[in-house]
């Protein structure tokens, strides 16, 4: 199990499609992801979870990845975290 | 042989024209299931299983036919919608009930899925609230499978109907398919409620404020809208069908007559000019204003830059959108009203203290003059835009004249700032008030010295003077354009802006009233601002009227003494200017 933590920098934090694109991305994963802000950790494969995080900028999100491929997961999902989505 | 069945209603005629067709009953109350138990666990998942892949079939259909008619963007929502089918923790929580806790289908979802609506709906968040609906729309939907019963929403009306519903909100009324939706009749609302606006902005057939009986026509049961009279004929004879069908044919034929209008001045019968003028509330509404004839925006709503997302829009973002304006109205005056938010409008994001009385509270120029910053932002935008077009600025809700001066004090610093930047400013800008709180109607006399025009505001203007808040049903019928009291305030701003070679406007629905109009140009309104499909109308009524007739009886009517007696005098005297 490998982790690290992200400050997001998306302007209007994490919400429908930055959030799509990160779901889409860990379901290809085998390994498991899990996202925790303040305390909370959610299913980084699971968008409403995602969203109940209620994720906005400048927060800080620890990315957790555990199983198969964690390395290759880690860096994408957590460059998905700190991208600037094009609204 | 006649059906025994019809019956009437009425309600209150928000947008008019007819529609003829079968129901469509918007249910809005989500189905509650009781605990219950799986009898069967396996035949349980098996059913839970199906009434999703039924939900994702509906979906993928919606979504298909949304991207071809309207585009890839309006069809995003039913992409988002499908992904809900496949989160996991939604979909694995629901059967991880029903597998090791036997709880039945029904059960399982509602618990699971009101799990997260409220934890949703919770979150301080706009965006984040409004994907709550997504999640109750989803379940909602596999939840009829599940019963199997249709699902009813208004994003999957796919063929034409009359909608029925309790209320429409602002995102029901965007998603509305005017392809399909030939018109719409709710249970409650009034004439200045969000729904009415939008239907005329939209020009769908509209009936609002039915009452409850309106919420009991069934899905599939034929109905007529007659918008015109605000009936609604439930379940009509062969008669009445046959008569309401020739009507509608002679009011769309009507309105192929109005088109010819279309690039006329706007001149009385005694060859009087004055503008009639389009309002509106996005850019979208600008291709029904070019549609229609107007000779300007009497009045654009700031607000709708502000609504809908997390934080403040910038300047460069408010400067293309007036940009954009101006330059497609080709030269055409364009009266742009600073922000008017609070009352009925909130903007979740500046965290605004709850008031008592938000009508009465911090809102429009009294929260823009507390928020200096908020406020320079627009005005800066504003004045950038301003060299593309005809741009005349104007501040709402002016009580007295502190807040006017201290307005024209921020919009003079920062076109002083602009120029010493070096950017372009237009020279010939024009700044008026809105004329909606009694005080300012009192004081036009010496308001109007500080001002290029004005513009009435009646439906504030009306709320303010009768002491009637205009979403309450109850004290509705205060709601009277042509009370004495209220054609008092009018001409006295009239004539206060007369005096001084100033210009008035009316930007408030009472402008596109055909009871009102013919009293207004009497007065001596100069520019008349409406819903855009009110324009045609109005100028056909205008052409037809003498001046100099109604401004003796405009004199005459101020000393009635009621709406009723009013309105009855205008509807005889014009119905004799036809004859």
């Amino acid at each position: 199990m490998i982790s690290q933590t992200y400050t997001v920098l998306n302007p209007s934090g994490f919400h429908a499609r930055p959030t799509k694109e990160f779901v889409q991305t860990a379901g290809t994963f085998p390994c498991k992801v899990s996202v925790m802000k303040g305390g909370k950790k959610v299913n980084g494969k699971s968008s409403l979870s995602m969203l109940t995080l209620g994720i906005q900028k400048n927060d800080e999100v620890t990315l957790e990845v555990d199983g198969e491929q964690e390395e290759q997961a880690l860096s994408q999902l957590g460059g998905l975290l700190t991208k600037i989505f094009e609204e | 042989m006649d059906k025994i069945t019809t019956y009437r209603l009425s309600g209150i005629a928000a947008s008019p024209g007819f529609a003829i067709g079968k129901a469509y009953r918007l249910q809005q109350e989500p189905y509650v299931p009781a605990e219950g138990k799986a009898a069967d666990i396996q035949n349980e998942l098996e059913r839970f299983r199906r009434a999703v892949d039924l939900a994702r079939q509906e979906l993928e259909k919606i979504r298909s036919m949304t991207e071809a008619r309207m585009g890839a963007a309006k069809a995003e929502i039913f992409e988002a919608h499908l992904m809900l089918l496949e989160d996991p923790d939604l979909i694995d929580a629901i059967i991880d009930k029903i597998e090791n806790e036997g709880a039945n289908a029904e059960f399982a979802l509602y618990e699971v899925s009101s799990g997260f609506i409220e934890a949703l709906s919770s979150m301080d968040n706009e965006l984040l609230r409004e994907r709550a609906a997504d999640v109750r729309d989803v379940s909602g939907r596999i939840m009829s499978g599940l019963r199997g019963v249709p699902y009813a929403s208004v994003s999957s009306i796919h063929e034409p109907c009359v909608l029925v519903a309790e209320d429409l909100t602002p995102s029901d009324t965007a998603q509305l398919n005017l392809d399909y939706v030939l018109g719409f009749v709710t249970e409650i609302g009034s004439r200045t409620s969000h729904s009415a606006i939008m239907a005329r902005s939209l020009e769908v057939p509209a009936i609002v404020g039915a009452g409850q009986e309106a919420g009991r026509i069934e899905t599939g049961t034929p109905v007529i809208l007659d918008a015109l009279e605000g009936t609604v004929i439930v379940d009509p004879t062969a008669e009445e069908l046959s008569m309401y069908q020739a009507r509608k044919a002679e009011y769309d034929e009507r309105r192929r007559e109005l088109r010819k209008l279309l690039d006329e001045p706007t001149l009385s019968q005694d060859g009087h000019r004055v503008e009639l003028a389009a309002n509106i509330g996005s850019v979208e509404d600008l291709q029904k204003v070019l549609e229609n004839g107007a000779e300007g925006i009497g009045l654009l709503r700031t607000e709708f830059l502000y609504m809908g997302r997390s934080s403040l829009p910038g300047e460069e973002e408010q400067f293309q959108v007036y940009k954009h304006v101006l330059e497609r109205m080709n030269g055409k005056p364009v009266v742009i009203r600073t922000l008017d938010i609070g009352g009925d409008k909130e903007l979740p994001y500046m965290k605004l203290p709850e008031e008592s009385n938000p009508f009465l509270g911090l809102r429009a120029v009294r929260l823009c003059l507390s928020k200096p910053d908020l406020f320079r932002t627009q005005l800066r935008a504003l004045f950038r835009a301003s060299v593309y077009g005809n741009l005349k600025i104007m501040f709402p809700m002016i009580a007295v004249r502190e807040e006017l001066l201290e307005a024209k004090r921020l919009l003079q610093e920062e076109k002083e700032k602009l120029i010493r930047e070096g950017t372009q400013v237009s020279d010939s800008i024009e700044v008026g008030i809105m004329i909606e709180i009694p005080a300012a109607a009192l004081a036009a006399d010496q308001l109007v010295k500080e001002v290029d025009f004005f513009s009435i505001g009646t439906n504030d203007l009306i709320q303010y003077t009768m002491a009637a808040d205009r979403m309450n049903e109850n004290v509705s019928y205060l709601y009277q354009p042509c009370h004495p009291s209220i054609l008092r305030l009018i001409r006295m701003v009239i004539q206060a802006a007369e005096k001084e070679g100033k210009w008035v406007g009316m930007c408030g629905e009472m402008a596109g009233d055909e009871n009102a109009v013919p009293i207004l140009l009497g007065m001596g309104l100069h520019e008349f601002s409406m819903s855009a499909g009110s324009i045609l109308p109005t100028r056909a009524l205008i052409k037809r009227l003498s001046r100099r007739e109604w401004a003796d009886y405009s004199e005459q009517v101020l000393a009635m003494s009621s709406n009723d007696s009013i309105v009855q005098f205008v509807k005889q005297k014009t119905r004799s200017d036809l004859t």
